[in-house]
């Protein structure tokens, strides 16, 4: 239903938008990692450091509480990607990319990174597997997320500053595919989410689809039924699409995709590409975006560094075009204050990209429109943010 | 409809008479709008002035993946100024009017893509366009656009790359118009010390797949560099060094006249070949 064609597309969207010299090597990497996962021995490879260096399968934990919250008879479930090595999901991708750029002899690693996860992750599958790695974040990123900028730097990454356009994920994705651009004959670019030229939405996504066939099984052994809804936060898309396409055939899940409405839906404001976007090319691919009516791309703003994108993933653009899943957004206010019912309520101290699900459903949840089972992408743990958090409450963490 | 190999239009007739007087064609690019639409016209007409056979016109961009830092400041600095697509085929048709060489827009495809091709196609012919080149627009991606051009009779420029197979070659020499567009080396555009030592064979390697010429860009800098791919190429691209220039001296009086010397020496070092 959603494999892409040959050209890289889901419907009218997705394909190979990029420079005449990122051709090849992107051909290259298609071929490379279609062999790779028809081959045995490379999957079993994959599924051990998943297992063995990553910790999964991570949980599905029945979080009582915030059922409570939601209404009588709710019960919903945290897929715990907060509890994968290195703090989120990103690191199924990267050590599933790191594995495919060691058999295609690459020796270094590029990544961008929003929030840093994505860097702290491809920094760590550098590390493990001796290889050199660059990572672009924009300085307004790096002032936010401060102690993921160190982390990388204690895992041996070069952690280099974006200063173009608005310093953000957006830039520091240009300035990784001009890096790529110059360096592709050594370098393998890991990009971090189901965006870019094909083949990444797709090999990005079949490296995430782990989060949704181990949650599939988790439910149902839990619960004896399928879900009624799944819902997760939407960046570039990838851990929506990763909990989401182990259960696109199940017709009666719903699948609710959560974005960043910002302060407000106000160009320049949010970066809810399916509330104020429309259909253009962007970094490699067409997709849904924030752009203007001369098609540049419009800035975007909210609390979390992860979200904070003016495109989203290709996929995500085809299943709500065919009515398979749906779109929301959360703002600022109603994340930040997500962020501390669930370190209150649960324990549990979510990345604020997650916190933006978790406030989907406080505020859906409760009016019956979800259903009474859910499973939530908790995608990453919030221990990032926790200095921001506090910065922007007036109370700033000594010495962050 | 233009055919490749029967060559008809601008373009061609600016690569035939370079060719019949031995010569190289010089083809300065500049961002369209820095420091100002008008400037730009004044610079267009002095690169004209300074021996430019043909003269690409940046479209700002706001995420110009394939440009370094002089092109990307360009960019910024003439979005600020309101440039956008249409405003840039206003200036190609003033341009046009007033004689100005072949014109070839230099852009990235969303801008296209929010105007709509046919739009733009219209809008292009209409203007006197002769070249249109898409840097994020690989011929996979390109078929309606080159369709719509090809009927407008606008020629959709092909690039080629250092890391294009054997088979993309083939395919781009037989589906090109124009002249082909060799990229000197991989990476964004910007002025570089030398020359990659294999850059004369690669471009042998694609004259013997196409009768089109062959203008090499990227990377080069001045009259030295200039001279060196004259020896094997018909026609040389100036960026990056150029809007640096033009950034450099934005606002003094004599910029005209700094761009028509920056073009007549680069000119002269190509005339130097055998």
């Amino acid at each position: 239903m959603t494999t892409p064609d040959a050209g890289g597309r889901f419907g009218p969207y997705g394909g190979r938008y990029v420079p005449e010299t990122l051709m090849s090597p992107l051909q290259e990497l298609e071929t490379a990692w279609l062999e790779a996962r028809r081959d045995p021995a490379f999957m079993r490879e994959f599924d051990g450091y998943l297992r063995q260096f990553a910790g999964r399968p991570t949980p599905l934990f029945h979080a009582a509480n915030l059922s409570a919250l939601c209404g009588p008879g709710m019960r919903v479930y945290l897929k715990r990607e907060d509890l994968a090595h290195t703090g989120a999901h990103k690191i199924n991708n990267t050590i599933g990319q790191a594995l495919l750029a060691r058999r295609m002899g690459k020796t270094r690693v590029i990544a961008e990174t929003g929030a840093g996860q994505h860097g702290v992750a491809t920094a760590t599958v550098a590390a493990l597997f001796s290889m050199r790695c660059a990572i672009y974040m924009g300085e307004e990123d790096m002032r936010r997320q401060a102690l993921n900028v160190y982390r990388m730097k204690l895992l041996g990454a070069e952690v280099i500053p974006v200063r173009a356009g608005s310093r953000t994920l957006k830039d520091a994705i240009s300035e990784a595919m001009r890096d790529w651009v110059t360096n592709v004959r050594d370098t393998h670019y890991i990009l971090g989410s189901v965006l870019g030229a094909h083949p990444y939405p797709a090999m990005v996504r079949d490296f995430q689809s782990v989060i949704g066939h181990e949650a599939r099984l988790q439910i149902q052994e839990a619960e004896g039924r399928m879900p009624d809804a799944l819902v997760a936060c939407v960046g570039g898309g990838s851990n929506s699409i990763g909990l989401f396409h182990a259960f696109l055939e199940d017709l009666d899940v719903k699948m609710i995709g959560v974005e960043a409405g910002g302060t407000a839906i106000e160009p320049g404001r949010h970066a809810a590409r399916f509330a104020g976007g429309s259909p253009g090319v962007l970094q490699g691919t067409r997709t849904y975006l924030l752009q203007d009516d001369d098609g540049n791309i419009l800035n975007t703003a909210s609390v979390s560094a992860g979200l904070d994108y003016a495109a989203v993933g290709p996929e995500h653009a085809w299943l709500r075009d065919r009515g398979r899943t749906s779109y929301a957004f959360a703002h600022d206010d109603e994340a930040l204050a997500a962020f501390h019912l669930l370190a209150r309520r649960e324990g549990i101290i979510p990345a604020l990209e997650s916190a933006h699900a978790v406030a989907y459903v406080l505020r859906e949840a409760p009016k019956g429109t979800l259903g009474t089972l859910l499973i939530l992408n908790l995608s990453g743990r919030g221990d990032k943010d926790v200095a921001e958090v506090a910065r922007r409450e007036g109370t700033p963490v000594e010495g962050a | 409809m233009s055919q490749a190999g029967a060559p008809t239009g601008r373009i061609a007739a600016a690569f035939a008479a370079a060719a019949a007087a031995r010569r190289t064609v010089l083809i300065p690019y500049v961002t369209a709008g820095d420091p100002s639409l008008q400037a730009t016209r004044d610079i267009v007409h002095a690169a004209a002035r300074g021996g430019a056979g043909i003269v690409e016109l940046g479209v700002p961009f706001s995420d110009p993946i394939a440009d370094g830092p002089v092109n990307q400041r360009a960019a910024e600095r003439a979005l600020r100024r309101g440039t956008n697509l249409r405003r840039v085929v206003d200036l190609a048709a003033r341009l046009r009017a007033e004689g100005a060489p072949p014109l070839v827009l230099f852009t990235y495809y969303n801008p296209i893509h929010r105007l709509g091709i046919a739009a733009f196609a219209d809008a292009a012919r209409r203007a006197g366009v002769d070249g249109v080149l898409v840097t994020d627009l690989p011929m996979e991606e390109a078929g309606d656009l080159a369709a719509a051009l090809d009927a407008a009779g606008v020629d959709l420029i092909a690039l080629l790359s250092p890391t294009s197979s054997p088979e993309r070659l083939d395919r781009l020499c037989r589906s090109g118009r124009g002249f082909l567009y060799f990229i000197s080396r991989t990476g964004v555009t910007g002025a570089q010390e030398s020359l990659p030592p294999e850059l004369a064979a690669q471009v042998r390697a694609v004259r013997q797949r196409t009768r089109l010429p062959i203008a090499v860009g990227f990377g080069i800098a001045g009259p030295g560099q200039a001279r060196a791919v004259a020896a094997f190429a018909d026609g040389v691209v100036v960026g990056s060094a150029l809007v640096r220039l033009i950034e450099e001296h934005a606002a003094d009086a004599d910029l005209p006249a700094r761009v028509e010397r920056f073009c007549r020496d680069l000119l002269g070092a190509t005339e130097a070949k055998g």
